[in-house]
């Protein structure tokens, strides 16, 4: 009987002591990402971590509202939302980035088997509406030696709001003024024209029934439904295909801010693909603020899982196709990680 | 003694059993509204009320909402809806309660009432890769192109034949509320009472005749309430709309082009809605989905009571 006891206690104890668990929620855009970090990471460590992809908005709403260790947000807090974060709770917020994503123009030309080339002021035209038919000469000038048929363009785009659309419209408000000034960037927008697809799956739908529409989706998504997507003009005037590589390269920045709040579409690095953008991890850098937060123990479990995916879980980012972490947001990162704290005092 | 005590205290119970549930649900739906009204309290605070239902600009950019355009394509998709699926409808009832041998007018009445358990998803995949193409490459484009050259004016009216639009929404839809408008008929029209055919056929009418003149205006109270039950229907559906009317809000609406609904705009825009005004928008438009639902639902009871009571004299 004393010996079942002492089982049982010893059996008690261990689960006491793997039990901390963290909670997370944000974005649904790297959530295949962080299911497989977060799995991994509970092998290693025994630390359990509830992700909930309910959209980056969601996140955001769940870090005010304190019911997580950490958000998680496509786009990165404005500075109206940061000053809120920082009256209301009197700390400040950390961006982590984790991963890169991209959105490519994929196409549907019956009879057009090349890979086209676009640049971002033709994009905007044709989503402005200006650009009606495909032989319209500003693609034909791009694209010598391709037949390009005298088929109405038919512009598809997101009807949910999503990350897709901002990095989208973001890229093209840079590229295009009559872009910025009549339509603008956002999640969701007033799109000028156009049809509308619910998710990269209603957008690929559409792209694929209509014989000469266009539309825009994420690079995995593409690549993973083997969808054929086109080359597009970065500043240095250089057509990038997307790719792990381009995309990875569309980071690699000089002057990267310490905040790590950057927009990378429109990217000034050469080799870089244009419409590129980080997902990032959000924290209070004074955890204890954070009500979700209840011992030093779950501070330090937080500092070290965000500690984790940014060295050891970026290993699995190209397995699922998301581009990796350029060196540079990754030293700036450690700086930002190292002033965590927990009742003022450091937690790693 | 016994018995009967305990046969009232069960009276008793049974009675407050279900003034309790009849009661939740009131709460429930008052509570609904409740809910959704000062959700979007500040949406028809900023915009006031009638400045909310009559601007026709939605931009999350800009900061700018109005219910206009959803609240038109909501009418006019399931006012479409429901008269192209009125007849066929019809038809089906008629033709399983009076017309087909019991077997087969089973076997129709099962199959009927199969589409109203299909997901709307189904429908919508349906849409996509069946009825979408089919009407594009068949009924849009060649409409279209012979539109270009004989009648010019029309092409405004016609919009972009890429088959993602108003048109598919609508003849999906109209497929979608076929069993409930249907199903009630054909309860409605089995319950006309035998004598009453029985004297129109001892005068000598024809099996139509009897038909048109006795089964259809005795069972015109029922045929009716399916009708508006279909309304409901369509007017809430989300799904397959969502997949199928090619969301845009730009007026004017036109028949091939792009079009929204209240219901798709909220499936479309919650999960991500930028700011609280936004937000505040979207449950505003649902509570004026609430309001249309219940001003549709008053007007069918109106209708109703007038039918019957006309029944009542007769």
């Amino acid at each position: 009987m004393k010996k079942i006891l002492i089982v049982l206690f010893g059996l008690f104890a261990f689960a006491a002591a793997q039990n901390v668990s963290l909670n997370g929620a944000g974005a649904s855009f790297p959530y295949p990402l962080y299911a497989k970090y977060f799995s991994e990471y509970n092998k290693l460590t025994g630390v359990r971590v509830n992700y909930q992809s309910i959209g980056s908005g969601g996140g955001i709403r769940q870090l005010f509202a304190q019911t997580v260790h950490f958000g998680a947000s496509d786009a990165p807090l404005s500075d109206d939302k940061i000053a809120e974060f920082e009256k209301k709770f009197g700390t400040k917020v950390i961006h982590v980035p984790t991963a890169l994503g991209a959105v490519v123009p994929s196409y549907n030309i019956p009879g057009v088997s090349d890979t086209l080339k676009f640049s971002g002021q033709v994009i905007a035209d044709i989503y402005l509406g200006k650009i009606k038919k495909w032989n319209d000469a500003a693609i034909a000038k791009l694209n010598p030696g391709v037949k390009l048929p005298p088929l109405p363009i038919t512009v598809v785009h997101r009807s949910d709001g999503s990350g897709t659309s901002y990095i989208f419209t973001e890229y093209l408000s840079k590229v295009s003024p009559e872009w910025k000034e009549k339509v603008g960037k956002g999640k969701s927008v007033s799109w000028p024209v156009g049809l509308g697809g619910k998710g990269n799956e209603g957008v690929a739908g559409l792209v694929s029934q209509t014989p000469g529409a266009i539309g825009y989706t994420e690079l995995i998504y593409a690549i993973k439904n083997n969808i054929k997507f086109g080359a597009v003009q970065n500043k240095a005037g250089k057509f990038v295909l997307a790719s792990l590589e381009s995309v990875k390269a569309a980071a690699d920045l000089k002057d990267f801010p310490q905040d790590t709040r950057v927009s990378l579409t429109n990217t000034p690095a050469p080799e870089g693909y244009p419409i590129a953008s980080f997902t990032w991890l959000l924290l209070y850098r004074d955890l204890d603020k954070d009500h979700a937060v209840k011992s030093a123990a779950e501070a330090k479990a937080v500092a070290d899982l965000v500690w984790w995916v940014i060295h050891d879980g970026q290993q699995y980012n190209e397995k699922l196709l998301y581009a990796g972490l350029p060196e540079v947001a990754v030293k700036i990162s450690e700086a930002n990680l190292a002033t965590l704290r927990y009742q003022g005092k450091p937690v790693r | 003694m016994l018995e009967r005590m305990h046969g009232r205290l069960g009276d008793v119970l049974f009675t407050w059993f279900l003034v309790i549930l009849g009661g939740a649900v009131l709460l429930i739906a008052a509570l609904m509204a409740w809910e959704l009204w000062s959700g979007g309290a500040l949406a028809f605070h900023h915009f006031g009320f009638g400045g909310f239902i009559a601007s026709s600009s939605w931009d999350a950019v800009k900061g700018q909402f109005g219910a206009w355009p959803f609240l038109l394509g909501t009418v006019i998709t399931s006012a479409l809806a429901l008269t192209i699926s009125f007849v066929p409808s019809l038809a089906a009832a008629i033709a399983i309660a009076e017309y087909t041998p019991p077997w087969l007018g089973e076997i129709i009445a099962y199959l009927v009432d199969l589409l109203a358990a299909l997901p709307s998803v189904v429908y919508g995949l349906l849409g996509i890769f069946v009825l979408i193409p089919m009407l594009r490459n068949y009924i849009e484009q060649p409409f279209f192109t012979w539109a270009i050259t004989k009648a010019p004016w029309l092409l405004t009216v016609l919009g972009p034949p890429t088959g993602i639009g108003m048109m598919s929404a609508v003849l999906v839809l109209s497929l979608m509320i076929i069993p409930y408008s249907s199903s009630l008929a054909r309860d409605a029209i089995k319950l006309v009472p035998r004598s009453q055919r029985e004297a129109m056929y001892a005068l000598g009418a024809t099996r139509w005749e009897v038909v048109r003149l006795v089964v259809l205006p005795y069972a015109r109270g029922g045929i009716f309430a399916g009708v508006i039950l279909a309304l409901a229907r369509a007017i809430g559906e989300t799904m397959a709309v969502t997949m199928m009317i090619g969301n845009g809000h730009q007026l004017p609406f036109s028949v091939f082009g792009p079009a929204a609904t209240m219901a798709s705009v909220i499936a479309n825009e919650f999960t991500e809605a930028t700011g609280d005004l936004q937000m505040s928008s979207l449950l505003a438009i649902g509570f004026l989905l609430f309001l249309l639902s219940l001003l549709v639902n008053f007007i069918a009871d109106y209708i109703l009571r007038r039918m019957t009571a006309g029944e009542g004299r007769k």
